[in-house]
């Protein structure tokens, strides 16, 4: 049977002056689409912070191909993560985490 | 693809401050960087910031905002002003400013500070003056991204969308910068075209507004300012002694 859902995987750097705990980036995504895109667009982002390393700011998001505008557009809106000024960039999108970490050499497979 | 970001706020009295946000520039995948300065800055800060540009790997462009209050006292900052910096802006403040700036061939880039209606004069009538002259409007995203941080982003997007689709209408470059300040404010191209999304640009419009507009400016500028440039569609091809 093939899969309906098809997703994407973004890796993620964030640039902030203190060290991040993966709870509070995941929260400040959330909220970047829910304000952006509203409780419907956020159901259909299928979002979901599969890892995100604290010392190098680096983290691996999954959405849903189809929301892949809307998170872009809603990550590169964040300015502040808490009271700490912060961005957030993308460092590039793969349909896999295997693809993903051979194109960065970003995310391990074993580390999952 | 050669992305240039037309408005970065570099300090030139500052220059490690300077150095942070080229160097962050260039890593986030810049090659061209217009950088505001003063009108009368001194020639050796311009060599200095064009030499950390250049160890940097970037091209700087030199640029001047004019915010005028009369249209009389933007042709003044024109006619004195002009042929001293690679890139024009005009911040427009008033109708009879935003007008003037939009016929005048001198002028490269259209700047709406407000998001305030009453403050933000690019209508059909503005885009069309701007579409003969070849001024292109800009969008400063650090601006949009501090506007929709303190208060609701409707407006502002609306806005923006509705402006956008009057200068794709009538034809007018959009071009696409940072207006940031501090390192902390910079995204990478893409992350801007992504951003753009969210007042109605798709993919290729938002790439194209990050990097053949704002290149085709710098290139038209450029071209103005050699010697060999005589009028619109008129250049020097040989020395004038018959070879």
């Amino acid at each position: 049977m093939t899969r309906v859902v098809r997703r994407r995987y973004l890796a993620l750097k964030v640039d902030c002056d203190e060290p991040l705990e993966p709870s509070a980036l995941s929260d400040v995504i959330w909220n970047a689409v829910l304000r952006l895109f509203g409780e419907v667009g956020a159901s259909q982002a299928g979002l979901y912070l599969v890892r995100f390393d604290e010392k190098s700011g680096v983290g691996v998001l999954r959405c849903f191909h189809t929301a892949l505008p809307m998170v872009r557009a809603a990550v590169a809106s964040i300015t502040r993560i808490g009271n700490l000024k912060a961005v957030v960039h993308v460092l590039r999108v793969a349909g896999t985490l295997k693809a993903l970490s051979r194109k960065e050499g970003l995310v391990s497979e074993r580390s999952r | 693809m050669k992305f240039t970001d037309l408005h970065l706020c570099v300090s030139w009295d500052n220059l490690e401050q300077a150095k942070r946000l080229i160097a962050k520039s260039a890593e986030l995948g810049y090659s061209q960087i217009g950088v505001p300065l003063a009108h009368s800055i001194r020639e050796e800060t311009v060599d200095q910031l064009r030499q950390i540009s250049a160890e940097a790997g970037l091209d700087l462009v030199t640029r001047l905002d004019l915010a005028p209050r009369s249209a009389g006292e933007l042709l003044t900052g024109l006619r004195r002003f002009r042929r001293k910096f690679e890139v024009v802006s005009v911040f427009c403040n008033s109708k009879s400013v935003a007008r003037q700036a939009a016929k005048d061939r001198r002028v490269d880039l259209l700047c709406f500070r407000s998001f305030d209606s009453s403050k933000r004069f690019f209508d059909r009538a503005e885009a069309e003056l701007a579409s003969a002259s070849s001024a292109a409007f800009e969008i400063d995203l650090a601006q949009v991204l501090s506007s929709f941080e303190s208060k609701s982003g409707v407006g502002v997007f609306s806005r923006l969308r509705r402006e956008v689709a009057i200068a794709s209408g009538f034809g007018v470059p959009l071009v696409i910068s940072s207006g940031a300040s501090e390192p902390l404010f910079l995204r990478r191209p893409r992350d801007y075209a992504a951003l753009a999304f969210l007042f109605g640009l798709d993919e290729s419009q938002a790439k194209r507004a990050l990097s053949f507009n704002p290149g085709a400016i710098v290139e038209r500028s450029r071209s103005k300012q050699s010697e060999d440039y005589v009028m619109p569609g008129v250049r020097l091809v040989g020395g004038g002694r018959g070879d």
